[in-house]
């Protein structure tokens, strides 16, 4: 075992080794290796306060991130996760490399692999895509968002924000609003919430509500004063312009009164509602400013905050695990 | 064996399972080849008075039956060779028992001239192996506007009309081509889906696909383009082909369709019998076909519908794509799997989980398909060409897709264990396959 720096000792020893050598879905945790990733994560949030917040847990390794998609907050997010655990961590974006002139999402993942990297922390716009590469390299591979499939860590960050807010994940209601279709937020939520023993409603408009999503094991509301009412949290999801085809919604001031939340509206649900936001927000289209900036109700700063820990915690893991193969 | 011998003027084959659904005979049978033609054919074990000259090929119990005529088989001829060849094909038909092929017109150029349906036949005699047919496009660059030359290309020796994968969106061209072809007594194949329904799909829609995150079609896409396909049929009287049926919902239409008496036959394609989107797992793209692989309910709805006629013909749906096309995310990816090698062990697991009977399944894939273009082939009757197989029914084996012989090995039966060996194929008299 490394040595730990400053800020980690409270950090209670993994009950169990982290399960896979990729992390590419709710799908290869279980409440143990959650339990545990989530209490590694509260240590680090914890170190991430320091001053010194750099700990050696990934020294020597490199960490390349490989996003297809643009992202700010989570691509940065792994970055400094990489950096803060000691690893040469790379970036890599489409525009500045040669997937825009043709290379396929394979060719580049062998071509990087054979660079040794540690990790390879990848997004892409299809739902797969990370499995897939996880099947080419020799690496682990982290998926940060594929399509409209999942985004694990996302899940893990928001049970830590609830976790430290309520204390608790399991019996919490937790109302998950708006644009679920499309989100790979909502399905990597809708797994973790419901294997932790939350009470999981899918709030929207039919037209963005996945196909016979009411056997995921959640409740499925089409109505958003029914849906957050009594809930302890309410999870905005962003209207995702972007992969809409055609026309779900008629218009964003429609959107607004029926489905964003206000005061008002957010008045229903329990009185100690905490809201949350992946990001980025569309104000005043699925949430108003005066909701998303209220520090009082809002854990969205938190769940940045939550994000870089989270990842931190991913990142040791798995390189845990690669000590000990 | 492409460089085929010459036909001995007189092959005999004794002792088989003879399963002939002309005559709705499955028992011991012989029958003689003369000059490329069944010559004489028996319900018994033996001929008499066998001639003297005659090669005997004692099939030692092993079944003989037509060759296999696929109806909807994709090169990459012309225009995409890598893919396979009309060469690579025939040879893949030749060891799948598969005796005639229908090429389809979405190449590159299209199938929608006269002068290419004659390439394609050339190419065909020049390979020598198996019949090999095209169908022609139904409308000019299969873009659904304007109707192609169906009668010059009927004249040249296509055996239907269809515009491959692409739906004829517009009503008024569809309705048109109905009449027109239909004067002509030409038969039209039309694949039933709402673009707009399926627009972006990649497979069919339900808890699973919505889980997955892929963008999927509901069933009612293939349904309600069905539903006006068969109104036009009761506008034009004209017969139409029904291209991949997939689903309970459409059969449910199909049914009520036939039993107006309306002239139309339905395909589904082996893969569609045989798997689930469920076998798509972990985005694994051989699975990735269209239509989009549907429930487990629709493909146990599919395979009565086999059983119990309403459903035709099964087809291969043989559809090459190289690594590049396939190693990809799956919405990336290529649609289509091969079958020519697999189509008939595959069908044959239906016969053996004791499904459909073998002389129904066998009525599926040799008279049904030659009957819906009126071909001669299809059958084990005297005159008919020497269009034949001997499979060992019993026989195991594992799919292994890196040695199959098709220049693409996009197989979805990859390591899956099958029953049914073909043994002997033979093209006009002549051993195409096998008999070594």
């Amino acid at each position: 075992m490394t040595p730990i720096a400053s800020g980690l000792e409270d950090a209670p020893p993994p009950a169990a080794p982290f399960p896979k050598r990729h992390f590419l879905s709710i799908g290869d945790l279980d409440p143990v290796s959650v339990s545990d990733l989530l209490d590694l994560a509260n240590a680090f949030v914890r170190a991430n306060r320091q001053v010194n917040k750099k700990v050696d847990r990934l020294k020597g390794r490199t960490l390349v991130n490989l996003f297809f998609e643009a992202s700010t907050r989570t691509q940065s997010s792994f970055e400094l996760a990489g950096k803060r655990l000691g690893a040469d961590v790379v970036n890599m974006s489409p525009r500045t490399s040669s997937i825009s002139k043709g290379e396929t999402l394979i060719d580049t993942a062998v071509t990087l692999n054979a660079m040794q990297p540690d990790i390879l922390v990848v997004r892409h716009a299809s739902s797969g895509a990370a499995s897939l590469l996880s099947q080419k390299v020799d690496c682990s591979v982290v998926n940060a968002g594929d399509g409209q499939h999942e985004h694990p860590s996302q899940a893990l960050l928001d049970a830590l924000s609830m976790r430290r807010a309520f204390g608790r994940v399991g019996g919490l209601t937790v109302a998950i609003c708006g644009d679920v279709a499309h989100s790979r937020v909502a399905r990597s939520n809708v797994a973790l919430l419901t294997m932790l023993g939350a009470h999981v409603r899918l709030v929207g408009p039919p037209t963005l509500i996945p196909a016979d999503a009411a056997r995921w094991g959640v409740e499925v509301v089409h109505d958003l004063k029914r849906g957050i009412a009594g809930a302890d949290v309410v999870m905005m999801l962003r209207l995702q312009f972007e992969r809409m085809q055609g026309s779900l919604v008629p218009s964003m001031r429609e959107y607004f009164r029926l489905w964003g939340l206000d005061r008002e509206k957010l008045a229903l649900a329990s009185p100690n509602v905490k809201v949350m936001h992946p990001g980025p927000m569309n104000r005043g289209v699925e949430i108003d400013s005066d909701v998303a900036d209220d520090l009082a109700v809002s854990l969205i700063q938190d769940q940045v905050e939550m994000g870089v820990a989270v990842r931190m915690a991913i990142l040791a893991s798995i390189a845990a695990r690669l000590d000990n193969r | 064996m492409s460089a085929a011998p010459p036909p001995a003027s007189l092959i005999a084959i004794v002792n088989a399972r003879m399963v002939d659904p002309a005559s709705g005979h499955d028992g011991p049978g012989a029958l003689l080849i003369a000059e490329g033609l069944i010559a004489r054919v028996a319900h018994a074990p033996g001929l008499d008075n066998l001639p003297a000259d005659a090669r005997v090929i004692d099939a030692g119990g092993a079944l003989l039956a037509p060759g296999l005529i696929d109806l909807r088989v994709k090169t990459g001829e012309p225009g995409s060779e890598p893919k396979e060849t009309l060469k690579s094909a025939a040879r893949a038909a030749a060891a799948g028992g598969v005796t005639s092929i229908v090429v389809q017109p979405d190449t590159d150029p299209v199938i929608d001239d006269p002068a290419v349906v004659d390439f394609i036949l050339r190419r065909a005699r020049d390979i020598e192996l198996v019949h090999v047919y095209p169908a022609g496009a139904a409308t000019k660059g299969c873009l659904g506007k304007a109707m192609a030359e169906i009668g010059l290309m009927n004249e040249a020796g296509c055996v239907y009309v269809t515009d491959a994968d692409r739906p004829i969106v517009d009503s008024r061209v569809m309705r048109r081509l109905l009449a027109y072809a239909g004067g002509l007594g030409v038969l039209v194949a039309h694949r039933p889906v709402d673009p707009w329904l399926a627009a972006g799909a990649v497979a069919t829609e339900s808890e699973f696909s919505g889980r997955m995150g892929l963008a999927a079609e509901p069933v009612a896409a293939e349904t309600i383009m069905l539903e006006r396909d068969i109104a036009l049929v009761g506008l034009t009287g004209a017969r139409l082909l029904v291209d991949q049926i997939s689903a309970a919902g459409p059969l449910e239409s199909l049914a009520r369709a036939k039993a107006r008496g309306l002239p139309i036959i339905a395909a589904a394609s082996i893969n569609h019998l045989t798997f689930n989107e469920l076998d798509i797992g972990d985005y694994r793209t051989f699975w990735k076909l269209t239509p989009p692989l549907r429930g487990e309910d629709d493909r146990q709805a599919l395979i009565e519908a086999v059983a119990s006629g309403l459903v035709d013909i099964v087809v291969s749906a043989h559809c090459p794509a190289p690594p590049e096309d396939k190693r990809l995310p799956f919405d990336e990816a290529a649609p289509g799997a091969v079958g020519l090698q697999t189509l008939l062990p595959a069908l044959l697991t239906l016969y053996h989980e004791g499904r459909i009977p073998l002389l129904r399944l066998i009525e599926t894939v040799t008279l049904a398909p030659a009957r819906a273009i009126g071909l001669a082939a299809g059958r084990l009757a005297v005159g008919a060409p020497a269009d034949l197989i001997l499979c060992d029914l019993d026989a195991p084996l594992v799919i292994d897709a890196a040695r199959l012989i098709s220049k693409s090995r996009n197989s979805a039966f990859d390591g899956r264990r099958l029953q049914g060996r073909v043994l002997m194929t033979l093209v006009d008299g002549r051993v195409v396959f096998g008999g070594d």
